[in-house]
């Protein structure tokens, strides 16, 4: 399957190549993203699958000698193109990260912090966002009491879905969760999994994810990459069950990887 | 099995070998400094009365006490942090943010390191030449800007390291919100850094308080009180210097009481210092 098999999708990635310096980290990765659907990327550490998802939100930004060449068509418009403004990108585009990432800050600061980049909500509107995009991370019942301490102060999970309300507050169209359950125990894992479910309904998601159940639990598409290559890409159940490369096969039956 | 047993039995030699050499060492640098404090207590403690804090510093052979030297330490020490201060975390963040590119943030870091271990008297005659000279005179602002080039390159330092232990990921975080850099420093990192920072800062006023030779060269001394920093301006670590070198008792005495100030006030603000960064330690 590559992009024209989707009818519609969110973001189109076309011969997207990815260089840290000299060494080519992704080599033409051509694949479409879902609207409103959660597609996963798999694969072992190193080949590349974070990467393809940072240049989403054109994080490598950050970093002097990372490039990325192709295009990336997000709503009809290349997200790479140098015009591209990175702060209304990456208000249309969140991002969640492996390791959670509270703000020394409260809790509602948390999730104003990146509301108020954009929106200059009164009081009354901000409460309301906060309340909204918490209760959106299932995470309203265990904070409401204290949104005034600080946002370090809770434990992995509720930070990890912290920050996924802080992501959504701002109200993107995608979001990108980078292995957003790897430093989570099971319960808050599962806990992060049926939100995944749930926040599909509203927002296009993109996963990146060490676990293979995880995958095939939670998202409609898979990618398997490898060495910077796409390997296969297709639906999950297909690519699952009925994997149409060996590589593939190999990896998600456990003989490799 | 015997060798295994062997290679314990060596293992838990090394060990205990390790540990009392460990051991001695600690107990060597405790030695003097247990001996430092309790000269100075045995000698400090009986000078240390009600007087020191009500009167100036005495012509020899009469009462006094060393208010005059207080007040011009408090001042000068203040408005050095004050100056050294901004300038510090400012050059600080700008190594630890932006100094990844170019060629400016490596030489300021080189320069900087150099200034950190210049001797303090270095920065007197510096101030000495570029501000005394030219104004004629002693003054407590010449003192204070001799503290500040010293605090200067302790708070760049402290503020650097700290800001760089702020993991990268609360950067990324912060970007990929959209935020702009100014705020992701002002709003995420230098918060995250802050009780490094002030930690930084305290142990800066900690050396500042002591140092003596800076002083010599700008304030000088003021047997009288004075609240005018375009005057010379008294202060404890000179006074000290004076004071014990002179052949009188009541001089000696005073001495001891300063130095006893200083030292308490030192230890203070390192143990403030120590808790506080304590503190965040654990609530990150």
């Amino acid at each position: 399957m590559n992009a024209e098999n989707i009818t519609n999708p969110k973001v189109i990635v076309r011969d997207l190549n990815f260089y840290y310096g000299n060494f080519r980290a992704l080599k033409d990765i051509n694949l479409s993203i879902a609207e409103k659907m959660v597609t996963a990327f798999i694969g072992p550490s190193g080949c590349g699958k974070s990467t393809l998802l940072r240049t989403f939100n054109r994080m490598y930004q950050l970093y002097p000698k990372q490039k990325a060449t192709g295009e990336i068509i997000l709503d009809g418009a290349n997200i790479l193109d140098k015009k591209q403004d990175l702060n209304t990108l990456r208000a249309r585009i969140g991002m969640v990260f492996q390791k959670p990432t509270p703000f020394p800050m409260s809790i509602y600061d948390n999730i104003a912090f990146g509301v108020k980049l954009y929106e200059s909500l009164n009081r009354h509107d901000m409460d309301e966002r906060v309340e909204w995009a918490l209760k959106k991370a299932a995470l309203w019942n265990e904070v409401k009491d204290k949104l005034k301490q600080s946002g370090t102060g809770l434990s992995g999970g509720q930070q990890q879905r912290l920050c996924i309300a802080r992501a959504i507050a701002v109200k993107p169209q995608v979001l990108l969760l980078d292995e957003p359950t790897s430093a989570l125990d099971p319960i808050s894992t599962a806990h992060i999994e049926k939100l995944i479910d749930e926040l599909k309904e509203d927002f296009t998601i993109v996963i990146v994810t060490h676990n293979m159940q995880q995958a095939a639990r939670v998202s409609d598409y898979t990618a398997y990459m490898y060495l910077g290559d796409l390997i296969e890409f297709g639906d999950t159940s297909t690519v699952f069950t009925n994997p149409k490369r060996k590589e593939t096969e190999d990896y998600i039956t456990g003989r490799f990887g | 099995m015997t060798s295994m047993l062997d290679l314990y039995a060596r293992r838990r030699i090394v060990n205990a070998v390790g540990l009392l050499v460990s051991m001695l060492a600690m107990l060597f640098g405790l030695f003097w400094l247990c001996w430092i404090l309790w000269t100075l207590l045995e000698h400090g403690l009986p000078a240390l009365t009600p007087m020191i804090f009500a009167q100036m510093t005495p012509p020899p052979g009469s009462d006094g006490g060393l208010l005059n030297a207080i007040a011009g330490s408090l001042m000068m020490t203040l408005v050095g942090t004050l100056i050294g201060t901004p300038i510090g975390i400012l050059a600080g963040t700008y190594l630890a943010e932006f100094g990844q590119r170019g060629w400016l943030a490596p030489i300021t870091r080189f320069i900087n390191d150099i200034l950190l271990s210049a001797p303090s008297i270095v920065i007197g005659l510096f101030v000495y030449e570029v501000y005394v000279v030219h104004v004629k005179h002693f003054s407590g602002w010449a003192g204070a800007l001799a503290l500040a080039i010293i605090v200067i390159p302790i708070v760049i330092r402290t503020t650097e390291n700290m800001l760089r232990l702020v993991p990268s990921t609360l950067r990324e975080a912060a970007a990929a919100l959209g935020a702009p850099q100014w705020k992701i420093i002002n709003f995420v990192t230098l918060r995250a850094a802050r009780a490094g920072i002030i930690t930084g800062v305290m142990l800066s006023i900690a050396r500042i308080s002591g140092e003596t030779a800076p002083l010599l060269f700008t304030a000088l001394n003021n047997q009288f009180w004075n609240s005018n920093m375009s005057q010379p301006m008294a202060n404890l670590p000179v006074v000290i210097f004076q004071f014990a070198m002179s052949p009188y008792e009541d001089w000696q005495r005073l001495a001891w009481a300063g130095a006893l100030l200083i030292t308490l006030s030192v230890l203070v603000l390192n143990i403030l210092a120590r808790v506080l960064f304590h503190q965040s330690a654990t609530t990150h």
